[in-house]
């Protein structure tokens, strides 16, 4: 039981201190749950947001299900499922019942404006460190900047790129190139 | 009556919508057209609120359309009934993935999956960085190329990038210190 209050009150930090996507989850991520509590590696939440890209849902939902369920089965990815959604549940419904005009306030527009540079540097900074990781020979960076390059210029599907990266993984392995 | 179908709404958006929050817009704006519960003003309200309060924008979204259908039980309603479908389905997915983890292919096949999240992430990045530190709008309007940056976001980014990456004393910070000063920082000098 301890251990499924845990990670609720850990995803529900998680939850409270994402600002933006999924993506933005990340740099929360790494500091909570790898960094702090060592429940998963970098690499491990790489596997996970690949999969939560092509499977339906919202990411944060799917990334905390899987750190849940891998830590404490079944109940442990209900336990950080709900978690992750409280902050939300309670921040929105404070808002909607008292402050309907809440995203037109000036105050909370400059603050936004504010969060969403720090949240760009944040994700440059886990871009960095996640790159060390899983970027570490010719093919993958070949993948990686493929990737990169055309999602940032063409409106493609994430679950493209995903399903493509995974067979090139499986055929760059079988052709010898991985590690090289 | 009313929350069973606003479950059963929600639990198609989760069940439908793949690639994050924003994916389920459509299928908002279709719940919104169908049902008349709300308005597509009110989404868009609704949007940029869930924009501008913490939490993943997916979930945010949810509880707002699901407060403004049926109060608070329909707050909670709406989240769960989103969220159900992608917790069954990720929870048969971890189980096959645990049995099948160290199968060579499923580990080669992550080999690839691994670079792919990375640049996934720093596409996402580059999109936030577009509409954050440049006025992309604006430049192609006035065509004056002193337009297109948005000088007082870019001074602080860098500030913040030294922060965080080169001065010893704050580099190990817990983000959201860095989040809160940039919020300060955002009022201060009105971003």
């Amino acid at each position: 039981m301890k251990q499924l209050w845990e990670l609720f009150a850990a995803f529900a930090r998680v939850g409270v201190m994402t600002f933006g996507g999924g993506y933005a989850m990340i740099p929360m991520l790494e500091r909570e749950i790898v960094e702090k509590r060592g429940w998963v590696t970098s690499e491990e939440i790489m596997d996970y947001y690949a999969v939560g890209q092509c499977t339906p849902g919202i990411i944060a939902v799917n990334t905390a299900t899987f750190v849940g369920c891998k830590r404490a089965g079944l109940r442990g990815g209900v336990f950080a499922t709900l978690g992750v959604v409280f902050p939300s549940l309670v921040i929105i419904t404070v808002i909607a019942a008292v402050l309907s005009n809440f995203a037109e306030i000036p105050a909370v527009k400059s603050a936004f404006a504010g969060v969403r540079v720090c949240v760009c540097v944040l994700i440059f900074n886990a871009v960095l460190k996640l790159w060390k990781s899983a970027v570490k020979d010719k093919a993958a960076l070949l993948l990686c900047l493929g990737v990169f390059i055309l999602s940032v210029f063409f409106d493609i599907s994430p679950v493209v790129f995903v399903l493509f990266c995974a067979a090139a993984g499986i055929l760059f392995t079988q052709l010898g190139v991985r590690g090289k | 009556m009313l929350y069973l179908r606003l479950f059963f709404e929600f639990f198609k958006t989760g069940l439908f919508a793949v690639g994050g929050g924003m994916a389920t817009l459509p299928f908002l704006y279709d719940i919104s057209a169908r049902t008349g519960w709300f308005s597509a003003a009110q989404l868009a309200d609704m949007i940029a609120v869930s924009e501008s309060t913490p939490g993943p924008i997916g979930i945010n979204m949810a509880t707002y359309v699901g407060y403004t259908t049926g109060g608070i039980p329909g707050a909670l309603i709406a989240t769960l009934g989103l969220v159900t479908p992608s917790l069954i389905i990720i929870l048969i997915i971890a189980r096959v993935l645990q049995a099948f983890r160290q199968n060579k292919y499923v580990d080669a096949a992550f080999y690839g999956l691994r670079p792919c999240s990375v640049g996934l992430i720093a596409a996402a990045g580059m999109l936030v960085v577009k509409i954050t530190l440049f006025k992309p709008e604006l430049f192609a309007a006035t065509g004056a190329l002193a337009d297109l940056f948005n000088v007082k976001a870019i001074l602080l980014a860098a500030v913040l990038l030294v922060l965080t990456r080169a001065v010893r004393k704050t580099k190990g910070l817990h983000p959201i210190v860095f989040i809160l000063c940039s919020a300060a920082a955002g009022v201060l000098f009105s971003f």
